[in-house]
């Protein structure tokens, strides 16, 4: 708690700092390789015969996904908060590499906690922390996934309180985790609104980003949050499909409880037990969702549907074909909804879909589903 | 039936006027069975425990190490639930007065209800509860609900408390002062004793209410030396563990009862 309210304080401070914010953007600029490029997805949008397509490229950022603007803006935080270490949880492994990305750039030393069943899942990125100089610890309670790793990352910086930085890695968590990540995830939004001026001379009128935690989407959506005419839909993990309980649908499944420090909507049974939520998508696999999503699903602001795991993995074979972009499976899922969505649309309509992250880390996966050994 | 306060105030006022120290083992509910909780309660009481803690399992318990995290783990799985726990107690009432406090993460006590759950706790005969992922600042609604007619609400404390925090807790809570012995989580070490004296006897001068030293304390020679300064200590890891040893055996009521009897020795010694 003490940790938290330190956080918030030091937080408060830079959100205002011009200096702060210049290296921040620097950084972003050199580093990341921002702006990313708002690409205008001519096939898909003729396939789907309906709005013009925009893709937001954040699979063209450094490390391959959004993750790594979030990550800059608390490594420049722990180093003015003049600790030494930082550590973090990981689903898919997107937040755990580029944690280990801006720790070794950063010289900062890392921990990063992985549910021993993702650890199996994407070994490849486990490998790639490691490659970073960062330290991995498998995390064998409770489901093996993100929500123990994130426990246990907790764990760590109540012991390590006084040295280290926990670099959470979503819109998640006590305040002011919701709130700091968003603004550093903000980017994306800022930068899309000026780029689709440019390009048709107009604001777009469907917004639509997957959601886990939901950081991608917040990032995208927020700078857009005040023109009410602008319609944002996020997707969840519709898994095996809602009816069949292995989903990570927050909205569509759960009620409102407390899970690690954030009042928000749960998975949960009655009795308030955390279930297991299921996703073909480790980085959407996860029982909770942003507060600030909860409170945009509650006011109507932000509209909240599903794709199944089958939609989500038809739409990566089309983004691919159709575009030449393999789609990270998380992003997949947005791809899905634009699917549905554009086609019902007027031509002179814009869509703009944040493509979160590439597909690479997911094609070992595929091909394994698929029954195709390397 | 006595009020909730009085069971713990009472408890504490004997020991003061005999010159002991409180000891509070902390067992899992429903580890490795509801039934067995039963058993062991009175048992523990009989082997010198003043108060017993009764954890409530979660499935995500983020303030607890790996040892009580898998007698949660072993308890849900043997069905147990927050209100299965409350029919337990009820049932206890019949046997002991030892007071007893739950330890339960919010979110059991909010699937419950706020109202239902101080309501229902009190009649069941529970005593006081500690939530150890809700601060201060987030407690009002459910301190409201606990005053009128529920059970103490008992907070925490740690090393890392700012002097503002200290003084909040020393405001709101009821029964005794939960003083974490150390930055982290229940079942590490116990470090620099020192600084917890320190602590712990600036806290009793400005509260004037008990408190209590728990987590990590493992051994009869660390609760001797914790109780030497402090009102009382909480002992959880290292019980549960000798209970997930002896689950399968007939020997778990005896083998228990000799480690709380071994602490309470021990507590005798500090005084």
């Amino acid at each position: 708690m003490p940790a938290i309210l330190e956080l918030e304080k030091v937080y408060a401070k830079v959100r205002r700092d011009r200096s702060f914010q210049k290296e921040f953007h620097e950084c972003l600029k050199q580093y990341v390789g921002r702006p990313t490029p708002l690409y205008f997805a001519k096939q898909l949008t003729r396939t789907l015969g309906g709005a013009r397509i925009y893709l937001k490229r954040e699979d063209l950022c450094h490390t391959g996904a959004h993750k790594i603007n979030n990550t800059v803006g608390q490594a420049l935080l722990t180093k003015r908060m003049k600790k030494r270490r930082i550590i973090a949880e990981t689903g898919a492994g997107q937040h755990g590499v580029a944690v280990a990305t801006i720790a070794a750039t950063f010289g900062l030393e890392a921990e990063v906690y992985m549910g021993t069943e993702d650890m199996a899942r994407q070994a490849l990125n486990v490998f790639r922390m490691r490659l970073l100089g960062a330290k991995v610890t498998g995390v064998d309670a409770g489901s093996r996934t993100l929500k123990d790793a994130i426990s246990e990352a907790m764990r760590d910086w109540t012991t390590n309180v006084r040295t280290t930085h926990y670099l959470l890695g979503s819109v998640l968590g006590a305040h002011p985790y919701p709130m700091m990540i968003r603004d550093f995830q903000s980017v994306i939004g800022r930068e899309a609104r000026r780029q689709i001026l440019a390009a048709e001379g107009t604001l777009p009128h469907c917004l639509v980003a997957c959601v886990g935690g939901g950081s991608n989407s917040i990032g995208l959506f927020h700078p857009f949050i005040k023109d009410a005419r602008i319609q944002m839909v996020g997707v969840e993990a519709g898994g095996m499909g809602l009816t069949s309980g292995k989903h990570a649908a927050r909205f569509a499944g759960g009620v409102p409880g407390v899970l690690h420090g954030t009042m928000t909507y749960l998975l949960q049974d009655r009795h308030g037990q955390i279930n297991s939520t299921h996703s073909v998508s480790a980085g959407l696999d996860y029982p909770a969702v942003g507060p600030e999503h909860a409170m945009h699903h509650d006011s109507g602001r932000i509209q909240y549907t599903s794709a199944t795991d089958q939609e989500a993995l038809e739409a990566f074979d089309l983004l691919s074909q159709e575009e030449g972009i393999i789609p990270a499976l998380e992003s997949a899922h947005a791809v899905a909804e634009v699917i549905k969505r554009a086609p019902k649309m007027r031509k002179n309509q814009i869509l703009i879909m944040n493509l979160s992250g590439r597909g690479d880390k997911d094609v070992n996966q595929i091909a394994q589903m698929r029954g195709i050994q390397f | 039936m006595p009020a909730p306060a009085n069971r713990i105030a009472a408890t504490f006022d004997r020991l003061r006027r005999g010159g002991e120290k409180a000891l509070i083992p902390y067992l899992m509910a429903g580890d490795p069975s509801l039934a067995e909780t039963e058993t062991l309660v009175p048992a523990l009481e009989k082997a010198g425990a003043d108060l017993i803690e009764l954890g409530v399992p979660f499935s995500d318990p983020i303030a607890d190490g790996p040892v009580i995290q898998k007698a949660a783990e072993r308890s849900l799985r043997a069905g147990t639930s927050l209100r299965g726990i409350l029919r337990t107690v009820k049932s206890l009432r019949t046997k002991t007065q030892v007071p007893l406090i739950l330890m339960a993460y919010y979110n059991t006590i909010m699937a419950m209800g706020e109202r239902a759950f101080c309501h229902e706790a009190v009649l069941a005969g529970v005593d006081g509860v500690i939530i150890p992922d809700m601060p201060p600042e987030e407690a009002d609604s459910l301190q409201r609900a606990s005053a009128e007619k529920g059970p103490c609400l008992i907070f925490l404390l740690a090393p890392t408390s700012t002097a503002a925090r200290n003084a909040e807790v020393i405001k709101r809570t009821r029964g005794f002062i939960y003083y974490v012995s150390i930055t982290g989580i229940t079942g590490a070490k116990l470090r620099d004793k020192d600084s917890i004296k320190r602590n712990v006897r600036a806290l009793q001068k400005k509260a004037g209410k008990p408190v209590v030293v728990g987590f990590g304390i493992a051994t009869p020679d660390d609760a001797r030396q914790i109780a030497a300064f402090s009102d009382g200590v909480i002992v959880g890891s290292a019980l549960v563990r000798k209970i997930e040893e002896l689950q399968h055996s007939p020997d778990l009521i005896q083998g228990v009862s000799r480690f709380t009897a071994s602490l309470k020795a021990a507590l005798s010694d500090s005084c």
